[in-house]
């Protein structure tokens, strides 16, 4: 048994660009979905838009990155409007089904074998693609920092960049939700008729934070594409949307740092637990007969939702959340 | 300003309202001389039910007219029609010189007509302060690109604290302004739906049921509250259940029942009126009940044979 070689292992994950990634998306979600109450289930959606936009525009197209970042972001905004009009004048829950059905169609359209010398097929895009980002890389070695240990100079630039642009992005939301904007959307969340009888135009405020919350989801998939330097369509099944969403409620929905703290909880949690799990039964600590190491990645998931049932159960409001907040529920 | 001289301003602007209405006869639809809202052929069906039925209604300008009825007359649902909650199946109407068919109802609170809930919407989850904000008007950090650029708003975010802060001493809320909305009694929602309203500017205000359960010490203080509307110049058109409410306040009072306008005029009339009387207990309430008294003893006996 290893334990400093797991912890330095969780430790880096925590950090990584998995976090990143997941982090990304759920601070999409909760702008959309924390405080406006727009039930997205199509971030997987929003994030294959971004990847597939960079690889098909670079590696299909043959044209610049920056280029292929812009298309990804303007794809990000057509399909808010496409789900947008027809929905959010419904009841929200007609969105939850469009926008679940709407990333379905995305990832079956990319993975479909008649578009197969556009995007791939169900192999994806794989290349590399992304040079023109990591030619401004300004590490020529791996960075190593306490217990976190990159394993190349590439993976130190990707994650110094996440993290830049999660910082960004979280000071937008900050800067966006104590602003007159973030009370309407809020109060939108609460109940539409109010504002509406306040003289907010509240189909125009939800098609913002839907459009806003889906170019931040498509920064995840843009990210994404750059740090693998390959697109897969079945990254992008709803199980993202899913964990996306996990992630939130475990951070606490409605808080600015609510999704990153999430992000990085999880992603610890599901690593340690793994990489613990690998060890134990490396070592015959745990006989072959009760876990197969084949098993462990199951074993993982269903350690981590059990670990998920006891936050609902015991902090339904999240790491952050307000618990007077949900009190205010019932009443 | 002393009790006295304000009751004396109260009086003499409840006077003026009334003495505008004076002439105007008591006839389900009349015109009126200075109207403000005038609705025509009002028609909005459930199937085959007819909710509301309503030829004309038109509302004067700076009184207070009450619309009663009994229940299922058809009141809430005229009144989410004229705010455009609802979309009538035919009719026209105008508010000031607006045409409001077709009009997105948050359109029509910008025009000024704004309207309260039966059910309280009051937003539980945010402060009573933020309730308040919400209802500003015209607000430069409501759009979303300035919205990030705290300089761009925050002169007008005072103003609107301001004016919020002032509203919440008149409604003696100012002590709960950083309480969550949620954690207020039924009264004291009702009297923040009010002031948020009028956070609006508005110039007419429509109340669905601003007294309905509200205790009585609470229900002196809402009327006190609503005939100051009136002295500010504002129109109320409220509905209300609680006769004695509306005799005390409105100037004006309409009654609906089956969806139509039965009844229209000066409270202390239309309560008189036959049709009014017969809307609410029947028209056959002074009857006795010897023919159905007979025919269930018919039936009692031909059971039990």
């Amino acid at each position: 048994m290893d334990w400093g070689q797991i912890f330095v292992i969780s430790i880096t994950a925590m950090v990584g660009s998995t976090t990143i990634i997941y982090a990304l998306a759920a601070l999409g979600l909760n702008i959309q979905f924390g405080y406006t109450g727009l039930l997205n289930f199509g971030q997987a959606g929003f994030a294959a838009i971004g990847a597939y936009s960079v690889a098909v525009v670079t590696a299909t197209l043959g044209q610049s990155l920056w280029l292929s970042i812009f298309i990804g972001l303007i794809g990000a905004v057509i399909f808010g409007l496409i789900l947008g009009i027809p929905t959010l004048r419904l009841r929200a829950d007609y969105l939850a089904i469009v926008t679940i059905a709407a990333a379905e169609v995305i990832r079956q359209t990319v993975r479909s074998v008649s578009l197969n010398e556009y995007f791939g097929g169900s192999d994806g895009i794989t290349g590399k693609y992304a040079r023109e980002f990591y030619s401004f890389n300004p590490f020529d070695q791996a960075i190593s920092w306490g217990p976190i240990q990159f394993n190349s100079a590439q993976a130190s630039w990707i994650t110094v960049v996440g993290w830049v642009l999660i910082g960004l992005i979280v000071l937008l939301t900050w800067l966006l939700v104590r602003s007159p904007w973030g009370r309407v959307v809020k109060s939108i969340r609460e109940d539409e008729n109010a504002s509406r009888s306040l003289g907010k135009n509240v189909y125009f405020y939800k098609m913002q934070a839907l459009i806003l919350g889906g170019v931040v989801g498509s920064l995840a998939g843009i990210y994404w594409a750059i740090d693998a330097q390959s697109v897969q369509p079945d990254n992008y099944s709803s199980r993202f949307t899913f964990f996306a969403y996990t992630i939130l409620i475990l951070g606490g929905a409605a808080r600015v740092f609510g999704p990153v703290v999430g992000s990085i909880i999880f992603w610890f949690i599901l690593v340690f637990i793994g990489e613990s799990l690998t060890q134990l039964v490396a070592t015959g600590i745990i006989p072959d007969t009760i876990l197969r190491s084949d098993q462990i990645g199951q074993v993982r998931f269903m350690l981590v939702g059990l670990a998920l049932m006891l936050l609902i159960v015991y902090r339904p409001q999240g790491i952050f959340g307000d618990k007077r907040e949900l009190a205010l529920d019932d009443r | 300003m002393t009790a006295k001289t304000a009751t004396s301003a109260s009086d003499s602007v409840s006077a003026r309202a009334v003495a505008a209405l004076s002439g105007v006869k008591s006839e389900p639809g009349i015109t009126k001389p200075d109207e403000i809202l005038v609705a025509e052929n009002i028609n909005r069906h459930f199937g085959g039910l007819v909710a509301v039925d309503v030829d004309r209604l038109s509302v004067q300008r700076a009184s207070i007219t009450a619309l009663i009825g009994p229940n299922g007359a058809g009141k809430t649902t005229f009144f989410n029609v004229l705010a455009g909650f609802d979309t009538p199946d035919a009719g026209t109407w105008r508010y000031e010189n607006h045409e409001l068919r077709n009009k997105a109802a948050y359109k029509i609170a910008q025009l000024g007509m704004v309207r309260t809930f039966q059910l309280t919407k009051v937003l539980a989850k945010m402060t009573v302060l933020e309730n308040m904000r919400l209802g500003a008007q015209r607000q430069l950090g409501e759009r979303i690109l300035a919205a990030p650029f705290p300089f761009a708003w925050s002169g007008q975010e005072e103003q609107v604290t301001e004016r919020a802060l002032t509203l919440l001493r008149r409604f003696n809320l100012y002590e709960k302004k950083d309480d969550f909305a949620g954690t207020m009694s039924g009264g004291q929602r009702k009297l923040l739906e009010m002031a948020r309203a009028l956070m609006t500017d508005p110039t007419m205000i429509m109340l669905d049921e601003p007294m309905a359960g509200v205790n009585p010490a609470l229900t002196q203080s809402l009327l006190g509250h609503i005939k100051e509307l009136r002295e500010e110049g504002l129109t109320v058109l409220f509905i209300e259940h609680d006769m004695d409410a509306v005799r005390d306040i409105s100037d004006w009072v309409v009654v609906m029942a089956q969806g139509r306008i039965i009844a229209e005029g000066p409270p202390a009339s239309v309560m008189r009126d036959k049709a009014v009387i017969d809307a609410y207990l029947g028209a056959h309430h002074d009857e006795e009940l010897t023919k159905s008294g007979e025919s269930l003893t018919q039936n009692k006996k031909a059971k039990s044979t």
